[in-house]
Protein backbone atom coordinates (compact mmCIF):
# COMPACT_ATOMS: atom_id res chain seq x y z
CA UNK A 1 0.00 0.00 0.00
CA UNK A 2 2.98 2.28 0.98
CA UNK A 3 4.77 1.13 -1.88
CA UNK A 4 3.09 2.63 -4.33
CA UNK A 5 4.36 6.07 -4.07
CA UNK A 6 8.15 4.60 -3.95
CA UNK A 7 7.66 2.81 -7.14
CA UNK A 8 6.42 5.41 -9.31
CA UNK A 9 9.51 7.36 -8.39
CA UNK A 10 12.05 5.03 -9.70
CA UNK A 11 12.83 3.93 -12.94
CA UNK A 12 13.05 0.55 -15.00
CA UNK A 13 10.66 -2.62 -14.18
CA UNK A 14 14.00 -4.36 -12.99
CA UNK A 15 14.14 -2.39 -10.25
CA UNK A 16 10.87 -1.72 -9.56
CA UNK A 17 10.72 -5.77 -9.00
CA UNK A 18 13.27 -5.38 -6.70
CA UNK A 19 11.69 -2.74 -4.37
CA UNK A 20 8.47 -4.57 -4.27
CA UNK A 21 10.33 -7.50 -3.23
CA UNK A 22 12.08 -5.90 -0.64
CA UNK A 23 8.75 -4.21 0.42
CA UNK A 24 7.41 -7.62 0.84
CA UNK A 25 9.91 -9.56 2.48
CA UNK A 26 9.72 -6.51 5.14
CA UNK A 27 5.89 -6.53 5.62
CA UNK A 28 6.21 -10.77 5.90
CA UNK A 29 8.87 -10.24 8.27
CA UNK A 30 6.83 -7.90 10.70
CA UNK A 31 4.08 -9.88 10.26
CA UNK A 32 5.85 -12.99 10.86
CA UNK A 33 8.26 -11.14 14.30
CA UNK A 34 4.29 -10.13 15.28
CA UNK A 35 2.70 -13.72 14.88
CA UNK A 36 6.15 -14.98 17.09
CA UNK A 37 5.52 -12.48 19.74
CA UNK A 38 1.32 -13.69 20.13
CA UNK A 39 2.28 -16.73 20.49
CA UNK A 40 5.02 -16.70 22.96
CA UNK A 41 2.32 -14.00 24.68
CA UNK A 42 -0.34 -16.90 24.81
CA UNK A 43 2.64 -19.34 25.85
CA UNK A 44 3.77 -17.03 28.93
CA UNK A 45 -0.49 -17.06 29.83
CA UNK A 46 -0.87 -21.08 29.65
CA UNK A 47 2.69 -21.33 31.45
CA UNK A 48 1.56 -19.22 34.03
CA UNK A 49 -1.73 -21.61 34.41
CA UNK A 50 0.68 -25.12 34.55
CA UNK A 51 3.34 -23.45 36.94
CA UNK A 52 0.66 -22.53 39.36
CA UNK A 53 -1.37 -26.15 38.76
CA UNK A 54 2.27 -28.02 39.15
CA UNK A 55 3.23 -26.42 42.14
CA UNK A 56 -0.28 -26.87 43.87
CA UNK A 57 -0.02 -30.60 43.04
CA UNK A 58 3.62 -30.84 43.62
CA UNK A 59 3.23 -29.44 46.95
CA UNK A 60 -0.16 -30.36 47.71
CA UNK A 61 0.30 -34.29 47.16
CA UNK A 62 2.87 -34.65 49.75
CA UNK A 63 0.35 -33.84 51.97
CA UNK A 64 -2.71 -35.45 51.26
CA UNK A 65 -3.71 -38.21 53.16
CA UNK A 66 -7.42 -39.86 54.40
CA UNK A 67 -6.39 -37.51 57.60
CA UNK A 68 -6.96 -34.42 56.12
CA UNK A 69 -10.30 -35.23 55.39
CA UNK A 70 -11.32 -37.27 59.25
CA UNK A 71 -9.80 -35.02 61.05
CA UNK A 72 -10.19 -31.04 61.98
CA UNK A 73 -7.93 -28.54 62.55
CA UNK A 74 -5.65 -28.80 65.48
CA UNK A 75 -3.11 -27.06 67.04
CA UNK A 76 0.32 -27.13 65.22
CA UNK A 77 2.32 -30.54 65.83
CA UNK A 78 -0.04 -32.36 66.35
CA UNK A 79 -1.63 -34.06 63.45
CA UNK A 80 -4.54 -32.29 62.31
CA UNK A 81 -6.78 -32.47 59.44
CA UNK A 82 -9.16 -29.85 57.24
CA UNK A 83 -12.65 -32.08 58.21
CA UNK A 84 -14.23 -28.39 59.90
CA UNK A 85 -13.16 -26.50 56.81
CA UNK A 86 -13.98 -28.33 53.86
CA UNK A 87 -17.31 -29.01 55.75
CA UNK A 88 -17.68 -25.28 56.42
CA UNK A 89 -16.88 -24.08 52.60
CA UNK A 90 -19.89 -26.66 51.92
CA UNK A 91 -22.35 -25.31 54.24
CA UNK A 92 -21.64 -21.95 53.45
CA UNK A 93 -21.49 -22.23 49.66
CA UNK A 94 -24.58 -24.07 49.83
CA UNK A 95 -26.41 -22.04 52.03
CA UNK A 96 -24.59 -19.01 49.56
CA UNK A 97 -25.74 -20.73 46.67
CA UNK A 98 -29.24 -21.21 47.85
CA UNK A 99 -30.08 -17.89 48.88
CA UNK A 100 -28.68 -16.62 45.83
CA UNK A 101 -29.79 -18.16 42.76
CA UNK A 102 -33.10 -17.49 43.00
CA UNK A 103 -33.13 -13.59 43.67
CA UNK A 104 -30.73 -13.96 40.62
CA UNK A 105 -33.15 -16.08 39.18
CA UNK A 106 -36.03 -13.51 39.11
CA UNK A 107 -33.88 -10.80 38.21
CA UNK A 108 -32.75 -12.16 35.00
CA UNK A 109 -36.24 -12.56 34.74
CA UNK A 110 -37.06 -9.48 35.13
CA UNK A 111 -34.66 -7.95 32.61
CA UNK A 112 -35.45 -10.41 29.98
CA UNK A 113 -39.25 -10.19 30.00
CA UNK A 114 -40.88 -7.21 31.97
CA UNK A 115 -38.31 -4.29 31.45
CA UNK A 116 -38.26 -3.86 27.67
CA UNK A 117 -37.51 -0.29 26.99
CA UNK A 118 -37.98 0.93 30.67
CA UNK A 119 -35.49 3.25 32.93
CA UNK A 120 -35.72 0.82 36.12
CA UNK A 121 -34.48 -1.91 33.88
CA UNK A 122 -31.11 -0.66 32.24
CA UNK A 123 -30.33 0.93 36.08
CA UNK A 124 -30.83 -2.49 37.53
CA UNK A 125 -28.89 -4.06 34.39
CA UNK A 126 -26.40 -1.60 34.92
CA UNK A 127 -26.01 -1.81 38.92
CA UNK A 128 -25.82 -5.78 38.30
CA UNK A 129 -22.89 -5.75 36.24
CA UNK A 130 -21.08 -3.41 38.39
CA UNK A 131 -21.73 -5.83 41.23
CA UNK A 132 -20.13 -8.37 39.30
CA UNK A 133 -16.68 -6.78 39.35
CA UNK A 134 -16.74 -5.30 42.56
CA UNK A 135 -14.47 -5.90 44.93
CA UNK A 136 -15.33 -8.62 46.94
CA UNK A 137 -13.69 -7.32 50.28
CA UNK A 138 -16.23 -4.61 50.15
CA UNK A 139 -19.43 -6.92 50.58
CA UNK A 140 -17.42 -8.24 53.85
CA UNK A 141 -17.42 -4.84 55.02
CA UNK A 142 -20.89 -4.66 53.67
CA UNK A 143 -22.40 -7.93 55.72
CA UNK A 144 -20.39 -7.10 58.81
CA UNK A 145 -22.20 -3.94 59.49
CA UNK A 146 -25.23 -5.57 58.58
CA UNK A 147 -24.96 -8.74 60.22
CA UNK A 148 -22.04 -9.30 62.28
CA UNK A 149 -22.09 -5.67 64.34
CA UNK A 150 -26.22 -5.96 65.16
CA UNK A 151 -26.19 -9.58 66.09
CA UNK A 152 -23.07 -9.54 68.16
CA UNK A 153 -20.59 -11.42 66.68
CA UNK A 154 -19.44 -13.39 63.35
CA UNK A 155 -21.59 -16.28 62.04
CA UNK A 156 -22.06 -19.02 59.24
CA UNK A 157 -25.00 -17.08 58.41
CA UNK A 158 -23.14 -13.59 57.47
CA UNK A 159 -20.67 -15.49 55.63
CA UNK A 160 -23.06 -16.91 53.82
CA UNK A 161 -25.30 -14.45 53.12
CA UNK A 162 -21.94 -11.88 52.07
CA UNK A 163 -21.33 -15.25 49.30
CA UNK A 164 -24.71 -14.84 48.00
CA UNK A 165 -24.45 -11.52 47.28
CA UNK A 166 -21.47 -12.54 44.81
CA UNK A 167 -23.53 -15.19 43.55
CA UNK A 168 -26.81 -13.16 42.31
CA UNK A 169 -25.00 -11.04 39.61
CA UNK A 170 -23.73 -14.16 38.12
CA UNK A 171 -26.92 -15.56 37.86
CA UNK A 172 -28.60 -12.64 36.78
CA UNK A 173 -26.14 -12.24 33.71
CA UNK A 174 -26.77 -15.79 31.99
CA UNK A 175 -30.14 -16.17 33.21
CA UNK A 176 -30.66 -13.40 31.50
CA UNK A 177 -28.71 -14.17 28.05
CA UNK A 178 -29.80 -17.53 27.94
CA UNK A 179 -33.85 -16.16 28.21
CA UNK A 180 -33.10 -13.81 25.68
CA UNK A 181 -32.16 -16.64 23.17
CA UNK A 182 -35.37 -18.43 23.52
CA UNK A 183 -37.48 -18.27 20.28
CA UNK A 184 -40.46 -16.24 19.87
CA UNK A 185 -42.09 -18.57 18.27
CA UNK A 186 -42.29 -20.67 21.79
CA UNK A 187 -43.54 -17.93 23.68
CA UNK A 188 -46.27 -17.44 21.40
CA UNK A 189 -47.15 -20.86 21.21
CA UNK A 190 -47.86 -20.53 25.24
CA UNK A 191 -49.51 -17.37 24.57
CA UNK A 192 -51.85 -18.95 21.89
CA UNK A 193 -52.63 -22.05 24.00
CA UNK A 194 -54.12 -19.44 26.44
CA UNK A 195 -51.26 -19.52 29.14
CA UNK A 196 -50.55 -16.49 30.99
CA UNK A 197 -47.23 -14.61 30.84
CA UNK A 198 -45.49 -16.25 33.93
CA UNK A 199 -46.52 -19.93 32.78
CA UNK A 200 -45.16 -19.27 29.44
CA UNK A 201 -42.12 -18.22 31.19
CA UNK A 202 -41.56 -20.94 34.11
CA UNK A 203 -42.70 -24.21 31.91
CA UNK A 204 -41.62 -23.22 28.41
CA UNK A 205 -38.60 -20.54 28.69
CA UNK A 206 -37.15 -22.05 32.25
CA UNK A 207 -37.46 -25.57 30.75
CA UNK A 208 -35.80 -24.52 27.34
CA UNK A 209 -32.37 -22.07 29.20
CA UNK A 210 -32.03 -25.33 32.09
CA UNK A 211 -28.79 -26.31 31.07
CA UNK A 212 -27.70 -22.15 30.33
CA UNK A 213 -28.94 -21.24 33.27
CA UNK A 214 -27.37 -24.38 35.55
CA UNK A 215 -23.90 -23.13 33.85
CA UNK A 216 -24.55 -19.81 35.62
CA UNK A 217 -25.29 -21.48 38.67
CA UNK A 218 -22.02 -23.92 38.68
CA UNK A 219 -19.91 -20.86 37.62
CA UNK A 220 -21.18 -19.02 40.77
CA UNK A 221 -20.45 -22.44 42.98
CA UNK A 222 -16.83 -22.49 41.37
CA UNK A 223 -16.23 -18.42 41.84
CA UNK A 224 -17.80 -18.38 45.70
CA UNK A 225 -16.22 -21.18 46.73
CA UNK A 226 -12.83 -19.59 46.66
CA UNK A 227 -13.30 -16.88 47.79
CA UNK A 228 -12.01 -15.10 51.17
CA UNK A 229 -11.72 -11.10 51.36
CA UNK A 230 -15.71 -11.82 51.99
CA UNK A 231 -15.70 -14.34 54.57
CA UNK A 232 -12.84 -12.68 56.81
CA UNK A 233 -15.14 -10.08 58.50
CA UNK A 234 -18.43 -12.24 58.33
CA UNK A 235 -17.67 -15.84 59.04
CA UNK A 236 -14.12 -14.99 60.67
CA UNK A 237 -13.11 -18.88 60.55
CA UNK A 238 -12.95 -21.09 63.57
CA UNK A 239 -10.16 -23.62 64.15
CA UNK A 240 -12.64 -25.63 65.87
CA UNK A 241 -15.37 -28.29 65.07
CA UNK A 242 -18.24 -26.08 64.70
CA UNK A 243 -21.14 -26.93 62.29
CA UNK A 244 -23.51 -24.22 64.52
CA UNK A 245 -24.54 -21.60 61.92
CA UNK A 246 -24.79 -18.51 64.49
CA UNK A 247 -21.21 -19.22 65.13
CA UNK A 248 -17.63 -18.11 63.66
CA UNK A 249 -17.13 -20.59 60.72
CA UNK A 250 -14.24 -22.39 59.27
CA UNK A 251 -13.60 -22.64 55.45
CA UNK A 252 -11.43 -23.82 53.03
CA UNK A 253 -9.86 -20.28 52.08
CA UNK A 254 -9.88 -18.57 55.48
CA UNK A 255 -8.02 -21.90 56.57
CA UNK A 256 -5.10 -21.54 53.95
CA UNK A 257 -4.80 -17.39 54.82
CA UNK A 258 -4.70 -18.10 58.20
CA UNK A 259 -2.04 -21.62 57.94
CA UNK A 260 0.13 -20.12 55.01
CA UNK A 261 0.96 -17.18 56.83
CA UNK A 262 2.39 -19.37 59.59
CA UNK A 263 5.68 -20.25 60.99
CA UNK A 264 4.75 -24.24 61.45
CA UNK A 265 6.01 -26.28 58.93
CA UNK A 266 3.03 -28.73 59.49
CA UNK A 267 0.08 -25.91 58.61
CA UNK A 268 1.64 -24.34 55.56
CA UNK A 269 1.56 -27.72 54.35
CA UNK A 270 -1.90 -27.92 54.90
CA UNK A 271 -2.40 -24.89 53.75
CA UNK A 272 -0.92 -26.52 50.68
CA UNK A 273 -3.30 -29.38 50.88
CA UNK A 274 -6.45 -27.24 50.95
CA UNK A 275 -5.03 -25.25 48.39
CA UNK A 276 -4.70 -27.88 45.98
CA UNK A 277 -8.35 -29.28 47.22
CA UNK A 278 -10.17 -25.91 46.80
CA UNK A 279 -8.37 -25.01 43.12
CA UNK A 280 -9.04 -28.42 41.67
CA UNK A 281 -12.68 -28.22 42.96
CA UNK A 282 -13.23 -25.28 41.15
CA UNK A 283 -11.37 -25.75 37.86
CA UNK A 284 -13.98 -29.21 37.73
CA UNK A 285 -16.96 -27.09 38.11
CA UNK A 286 -15.59 -24.82 35.35
CA UNK A 287 -15.26 -27.64 32.85
CA UNK A 288 -18.25 -29.15 33.89
CA UNK A 289 -20.34 -26.03 33.33
CA UNK A 290 -19.04 -25.83 29.82
CA UNK A 291 -19.08 -29.33 28.91
CA UNK A 292 -22.97 -28.54 30.07
CA UNK A 293 -23.44 -25.78 27.98
CA UNK A 294 -21.65 -26.91 25.12
CA UNK A 295 -24.49 -29.74 23.32
CA UNK A 296 -27.15 -26.44 23.21
CA UNK A 297 -24.98 -23.75 22.37
CA UNK B 1 -49.05 -10.40 37.92
CA UNK B 2 -48.00 -11.72 40.87
CA UNK B 3 -44.84 -13.42 39.23
CA UNK B 4 -44.41 -10.07 37.37
CA UNK B 5 -44.28 -7.92 41.04
CA UNK B 6 -41.92 -11.00 42.28
CA UNK B 7 -39.27 -10.44 39.24
CA UNK B 8 -39.73 -6.28 39.53
CA UNK B 9 -39.13 -6.80 43.14
CA UNK B 10 -36.02 -8.76 42.92
CA UNK B 11 -34.88 -5.90 40.42
CA UNK B 12 -35.34 -3.32 42.84
CA UNK B 13 -33.87 -5.34 46.04
CA UNK B 14 -30.57 -5.25 43.51
CA UNK B 15 -30.61 -1.64 43.20
CA UNK B 16 -31.36 -1.08 46.66
CA UNK B 17 -28.20 -3.73 47.41
CA UNK B 18 -26.51 -1.28 45.89
CA UNK B 19 -27.36 1.47 47.65
CA UNK B 20 -27.06 -0.38 51.08
CA UNK B 21 -23.16 -0.96 50.34
CA UNK B 22 -22.55 2.71 49.75
CA UNK B 23 -24.75 3.78 52.86
CA UNK B 24 -23.20 0.94 55.04
CA UNK B 25 -19.62 2.42 54.27
CA UNK B 26 -19.98 5.56 54.25
CA UNK B 27 -21.74 5.64 57.59
CA UNK B 28 -19.20 3.26 58.94
CA UNK B 29 -16.66 5.75 57.73
CA UNK B 30 -17.98 8.78 59.32
CA UNK B 31 -16.60 9.05 62.08
CA UNK B 32 -13.00 9.23 60.23
CA UNK B 33 -14.32 11.84 57.48
CA UNK B 34 -16.03 14.06 60.45
CA UNK B 35 -12.53 13.77 62.47
CA UNK B 36 -10.00 14.12 59.80
CA UNK B 37 -12.18 16.28 57.11
CA UNK B 38 -10.10 16.66 53.88
CA UNK B 39 -7.26 15.73 55.44
CA UNK B 40 -8.37 12.22 55.48
CA UNK B 41 -7.69 12.24 51.10
CA UNK B 42 -4.31 14.19 51.87
CA UNK B 43 -2.69 13.06 54.69
CA UNK B 44 0.11 10.30 54.30
CA UNK B 45 0.19 9.04 57.67
CA UNK B 46 -1.39 6.02 59.69
CA UNK B 47 -0.56 5.89 62.74
CA UNK B 48 -2.74 3.72 65.09
CA UNK B 49 -0.89 4.67 68.28
CA UNK B 50 -1.16 8.40 67.79
CA UNK B 51 -5.05 7.72 66.11
CA UNK B 52 -3.97 9.65 62.97
CA UNK B 53 -5.23 7.87 59.60
CA UNK B 54 -4.97 9.17 56.28
CA UNK B 55 -5.61 8.21 52.97
CA UNK B 56 -2.46 8.66 50.57
CA UNK B 57 -0.54 5.82 51.26
CA UNK B 58 -3.14 3.30 50.16
CA UNK B 59 -4.68 4.84 47.70
CA UNK B 60 -1.14 6.04 46.22
CA UNK B 61 -0.59 1.65 46.07
CA UNK B 62 -3.46 0.69 44.97
CA UNK B 63 -3.06 2.78 41.88
CA UNK B 64 0.19 2.34 40.98
CA UNK B 65 0.17 -1.72 41.55
CA UNK B 66 -2.81 -1.69 39.43
CA UNK B 67 -1.22 0.37 36.69
CA UNK B 68 1.58 -1.66 36.76
CA UNK B 69 -0.17 -4.43 36.84
CA UNK B 70 -2.22 -3.25 33.41
CA UNK B 71 1.71 -2.32 32.09
CA UNK B 72 2.21 -5.58 32.22
CA UNK B 73 -1.05 -7.80 31.22
CA UNK B 74 -2.55 -5.61 28.02
CA UNK B 75 0.57 -6.49 25.79
CA UNK B 76 0.13 -10.21 26.59
CA UNK B 77 -3.79 -10.23 26.84
CA UNK B 78 -3.35 -8.67 23.43
CA UNK B 79 -0.90 -11.42 21.78
CA UNK B 80 -3.29 -14.15 23.50
CA UNK B 81 -6.56 -12.50 22.34
CA UNK B 82 -4.85 -11.97 18.81
CA UNK B 83 -3.19 -15.20 18.54
CA UNK B 84 -6.59 -16.90 19.69
CA UNK B 85 -8.75 -15.22 16.66
CA UNK B 86 -6.55 -15.08 14.23
CA UNK B 87 -3.79 -17.09 14.29
CA UNK B 88 -4.32 -20.39 16.30
CA UNK B 89 -5.05 -23.40 14.05
CA UNK B 90 -8.84 -24.48 14.49
CA UNK B 91 -8.13 -27.35 16.84
CA UNK B 92 -6.49 -25.34 19.37
CA UNK B 93 -8.44 -22.36 19.37
CA UNK B 94 -11.32 -24.31 22.06
CA UNK B 95 -8.53 -25.51 24.69
CA UNK B 96 -6.28 -22.47 24.45
CA UNK B 97 -9.83 -20.51 25.28
CA UNK B 98 -10.77 -22.29 28.38
CA UNK B 99 -7.56 -23.20 29.72
CA UNK B 100 -6.98 -18.99 29.89
CA UNK B 101 -10.46 -18.85 31.01
CA UNK B 102 -9.49 -21.49 33.69
CA UNK B 103 -6.51 -18.94 34.91
CA UNK B 104 -9.05 -16.38 35.49
CA UNK B 105 -11.19 -19.33 37.70
CA UNK B 106 -8.49 -19.51 40.05
CA UNK B 107 -9.11 -18.44 43.69
CA UNK B 108 -7.47 -15.27 44.40
CA UNK B 109 -6.15 -16.69 47.23
CA UNK B 110 -4.12 -19.27 45.36
CA UNK B 111 -2.61 -16.79 43.38
CA UNK B 112 -1.52 -14.85 46.80
CA UNK B 113 -0.15 -18.05 48.61
CA UNK B 114 2.15 -18.86 45.16
CA UNK B 115 3.39 -15.61 44.82
CA UNK B 116 4.10 -15.64 48.30
CA UNK B 117 5.94 -18.83 47.96
CA UNK B 118 7.39 -19.32 44.69
CA UNK B 119 7.80 -15.72 43.18
CA UNK B 120 8.99 -14.03 46.19
CA UNK B 121 11.75 -16.24 46.63
CA UNK B 122 12.90 -15.29 42.53
CA UNK B 123 12.29 -11.99 42.99
CA UNK B 124 14.61 -11.70 45.86
CA UNK B 125 17.36 -13.79 44.87
CA UNK B 126 17.56 -13.05 41.30
CA UNK B 127 15.35 -10.24 39.87
CA UNK B 128 15.48 -7.28 41.83
CA UNK B 129 19.50 -7.96 42.67
CA UNK B 130 19.91 -8.06 39.51
CA UNK B 131 17.91 -4.87 38.05
CA UNK B 132 19.09 -3.15 41.34
CA UNK B 133 22.69 -3.60 39.99
CA UNK B 134 21.79 -2.74 36.64
CA UNK B 135 19.61 0.31 37.03
CA UNK B 136 19.78 1.30 40.54
CA UNK B 137 22.53 3.84 39.97
CA UNK B 138 20.97 4.97 35.84
CA UNK B 139 20.56 8.72 36.24
CA UNK B 140 16.76 9.90 36.40
CA UNK B 141 15.13 6.81 36.61
CA UNK B 142 17.62 5.44 38.98
CA UNK B 143 15.57 5.63 42.27
CA UNK B 144 12.60 3.59 40.38
CA UNK B 145 14.75 0.63 41.24
CA UNK B 146 16.86 1.07 44.97
CA UNK B 147 16.36 -0.10 47.68
CA UNK B 148 17.20 -3.68 49.45
CA UNK B 149 15.52 -7.10 47.33
CA UNK B 150 12.77 -7.91 49.95
CA UNK B 151 11.16 -9.87 47.55
CA UNK B 152 7.78 -8.55 48.40
CA UNK B 153 6.43 -4.93 47.73
CA UNK B 154 4.62 -2.88 44.71
CA UNK B 155 6.31 -4.80 41.88
CA UNK B 156 5.78 -8.21 42.69
CA UNK B 157 2.48 -7.60 43.80
CA UNK B 158 1.31 -6.22 40.12
CA UNK B 159 2.97 -8.99 38.81
CA UNK B 160 0.83 -11.02 40.75
CA UNK B 161 -2.23 -8.98 39.67
CA UNK B 162 -1.23 -9.09 35.97
CA UNK B 163 -1.18 -12.06 35.85
CA UNK B 164 -4.64 -12.21 37.21
CA UNK B 165 -6.21 -9.90 35.15
CA UNK B 166 -4.59 -11.01 31.98
CA UNK B 167 -7.87 -13.66 31.67
CA UNK B 168 -10.53 -11.69 32.08
CA UNK B 169 -8.94 -8.72 29.00
CA UNK B 170 -7.78 -11.06 26.75
CA UNK B 171 -11.33 -12.76 27.04
CA UNK B 172 -12.93 -9.67 26.21
CA UNK B 173 -10.97 -9.17 23.67
CA UNK B 174 -11.13 -12.16 21.83
CA UNK B 175 -15.00 -11.95 22.28
CA UNK B 176 -14.87 -7.94 20.97
CA UNK B 177 -12.65 -9.34 17.72
CA UNK B 178 -14.55 -11.64 17.02
CA UNK B 179 -17.54 -9.56 15.92
CA UNK B 180 -15.60 -7.85 13.21
CA UNK B 181 -17.26 -8.94 9.95
CA UNK B 182 -15.14 -11.54 8.10
CA UNK B 183 -16.30 -9.50 5.10
CA UNK B 184 -13.85 -6.49 5.88
CA UNK B 185 -11.27 -8.50 6.68
CA UNK B 186 -11.45 -10.68 3.61
CA UNK B 187 -11.38 -7.67 1.96
CA UNK B 188 -8.27 -6.51 3.37
CA UNK B 189 -6.93 -9.79 2.90
CA UNK B 190 -7.77 -9.71 -0.89
CA UNK B 191 -5.57 -6.56 -1.26
CA UNK B 192 -2.74 -8.71 -0.03
CA UNK B 193 -2.28 -7.70 3.63
CA UNK B 194 -0.88 -9.46 5.85
CA UNK B 195 -2.39 -11.20 9.50
CA UNK B 196 -0.76 -8.37 11.16
CA UNK B 197 -2.12 -5.14 8.60
CA UNK B 198 -5.23 -6.64 8.96
CA UNK B 199 -5.18 -6.38 12.66
CA UNK B 200 -3.66 -3.16 12.60
CA UNK B 201 -5.48 -1.69 9.86
CA UNK B 202 -9.41 -3.37 10.20
CA UNK B 203 -9.65 -4.75 13.56
CA UNK B 204 -7.94 -2.64 16.16
CA UNK B 205 -9.99 0.56 14.77
CA UNK B 206 -13.24 -1.23 14.43
CA UNK B 207 -12.88 -2.52 18.12
CA UNK B 208 -11.04 0.28 19.97
CA UNK B 209 -14.04 1.09 21.82
CA UNK B 210 -14.69 -2.22 23.38
CA UNK B 211 -11.01 -3.18 23.52
CA UNK B 212 -10.69 0.26 25.86
CA UNK B 213 -13.85 -0.93 28.03
CA UNK B 214 -12.18 -4.65 28.47
CA UNK B 215 -8.44 -3.00 29.74
CA UNK B 216 -11.03 -0.99 32.35
CA UNK B 217 -12.98 -3.96 33.15
CA UNK B 218 -9.26 -5.41 34.07
CA UNK B 219 -8.11 -2.14 35.99
CA UNK B 220 -11.75 -2.19 37.54
CA UNK B 221 -10.71 -6.12 38.39
CA UNK B 222 -7.28 -5.10 40.19
CA UNK B 223 -8.55 -2.21 41.68
CA UNK B 224 -9.94 -4.27 44.46
CA UNK B 225 -8.27 -7.47 44.60
CA UNK B 226 -7.40 -8.82 48.19
CA UNK B 227 -6.06 -11.78 49.00
CA UNK B 228 -3.20 -12.22 46.32
CA UNK B 229 -2.13 -8.41 46.78
CA UNK B 230 -2.47 -8.84 50.99
CA UNK B 231 0.33 -11.97 51.05
CA UNK B 232 3.10 -9.92 48.55
CA UNK B 233 2.81 -6.37 49.20
CA UNK B 234 4.80 -5.80 52.12
CA UNK B 235 2.83 -4.54 54.34
CA UNK B 236 4.24 -0.83 54.71
CA UNK B 237 2.60 2.09 55.59
CA UNK B 238 4.68 4.64 53.94
CA UNK B 239 5.52 5.77 50.33
CA UNK B 240 8.64 4.27 48.95
CA UNK B 241 9.83 5.59 45.60
CA UNK B 242 11.20 2.46 44.56
CA UNK B 243 9.19 0.05 42.83
CA UNK B 244 10.63 -2.80 44.48
CA UNK B 245 9.63 -0.78 48.03
CA UNK B 246 7.23 -2.50 50.31
CA UNK B 247 3.79 -0.74 50.21
CA UNK B 248 -0.03 -1.33 50.94
CA UNK B 249 -3.23 -1.12 49.09
CA UNK B 250 -6.43 0.01 50.20
CA UNK B 251 -8.03 -3.63 49.77
CA UNK B 252 -5.06 -5.16 51.37
CA UNK B 253 -4.92 -2.52 54.66
CA UNK B 254 -8.43 -3.49 55.55
CA UNK B 255 -7.55 -7.01 55.01
CA UNK B 256 -4.53 -6.83 57.39
CA UNK B 257 -6.22 -4.39 59.87
CA UNK B 258 -9.72 -5.07 60.58
CA UNK B 259 -9.51 -7.51 62.48
CA UNK B 260 -7.29 -6.04 65.36
CA UNK B 261 -9.06 -3.02 65.44
CA UNK B 262 -11.92 -2.88 68.11
CA UNK B 263 -15.51 -2.05 67.33
CA UNK B 264 -16.11 1.64 67.43
CA UNK B 265 -12.37 2.57 67.10
CA UNK B 266 -11.49 5.72 64.47
CA UNK B 267 -9.51 2.91 63.14
CA UNK B 268 -12.01 0.69 62.31
CA UNK B 269 -14.19 4.20 61.20
CA UNK B 270 -10.94 4.88 58.85
CA UNK B 271 -10.80 2.11 57.49
CA UNK B 272 -14.14 2.02 56.19
CA UNK B 273 -13.38 5.42 55.31
CA UNK B 274 -11.30 3.70 53.02
CA UNK B 275 -13.47 1.18 52.18
CA UNK B 276 -15.63 3.68 50.65
CA UNK B 277 -13.49 5.50 48.77
CA UNK B 278 -12.46 2.16 47.42
CA UNK B 279 -15.98 1.34 46.00
CA UNK B 280 -16.22 4.94 44.57
CA UNK B 281 -13.09 4.75 42.27
CA UNK B 282 -13.88 0.81 41.65
CA UNK B 283 -17.27 2.11 40.53
CA UNK B 284 -16.25 5.06 38.52
CA UNK B 285 -13.56 2.49 37.05
CA UNK B 286 -16.31 -0.21 35.90
CA UNK B 287 -19.06 2.25 35.27
CA UNK B 288 -16.44 3.78 32.54
CA UNK B 289 -15.87 0.10 31.19
CA UNK B 290 -19.82 -0.78 30.89
CA UNK B 291 -20.20 2.21 29.02
CA UNK B 292 -16.78 1.83 26.74
CA UNK B 293 -18.24 -1.79 25.85
CA UNK B 294 -21.89 -0.89 25.26
CA UNK B 295 -20.85 2.02 23.05
CA UNK B 296 -18.71 -0.10 21.26
CA UNK B 297 -20.71 -3.40 20.86
CA UNK B 298 -23.47 -0.94 19.25
CA UNK B 299 -22.06 0.74 16.25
Amino acid sequence: MTGASQTMQSSGPARDGKIADRLARKRRFQDHVVQGLCLFATAIGLAFLVLILATLLYLGMKGLSLGVFTTVTKPPGSNGGLLNAILGSLIQTGLGTAIGTPIGLLVGTYLAEYSAGSKLGDAVRFVSDVLLSAPSILIGLFVYTLLVTPFGGFSGWAGSVALAVIVIPIVVRTTEDMLRLIPVAMREAAVALGAPKWKSIVFICYRAARDGIATGVLLAIARIAGETAPLLFTSLGNLNWSVDLGKPMASLPVTIYQYAGSPFDDWVQLAWVAALLITFGVLALNVLARIVLRPRS
Amino acid sequence: MIFQALATGAGILVLVLLGAIIVSLLIGGLPAFRQFGVGFLTSADWDPVKQVFGSVVPIYGTIVTSILALVMAVPIAFGIAFWLTELAPNWLQRPVGIAVELLAAVPSIIYGMWGFFVIVPVMADYVQPFVIDLLGDAPWIGFLFQGPPFGTGIFTAALILGVMIIPFIAATMRDVFQTVPPVFKESAYGLGCTTWEVMRAIVIPYTRISVMGGIMLGLGRALGETMAVTFVIGNTNRISGSIFGPGNTIASLIALEFPESEVGSLKLASLMALGFLLFVISFIVLAISRMLLRTGART
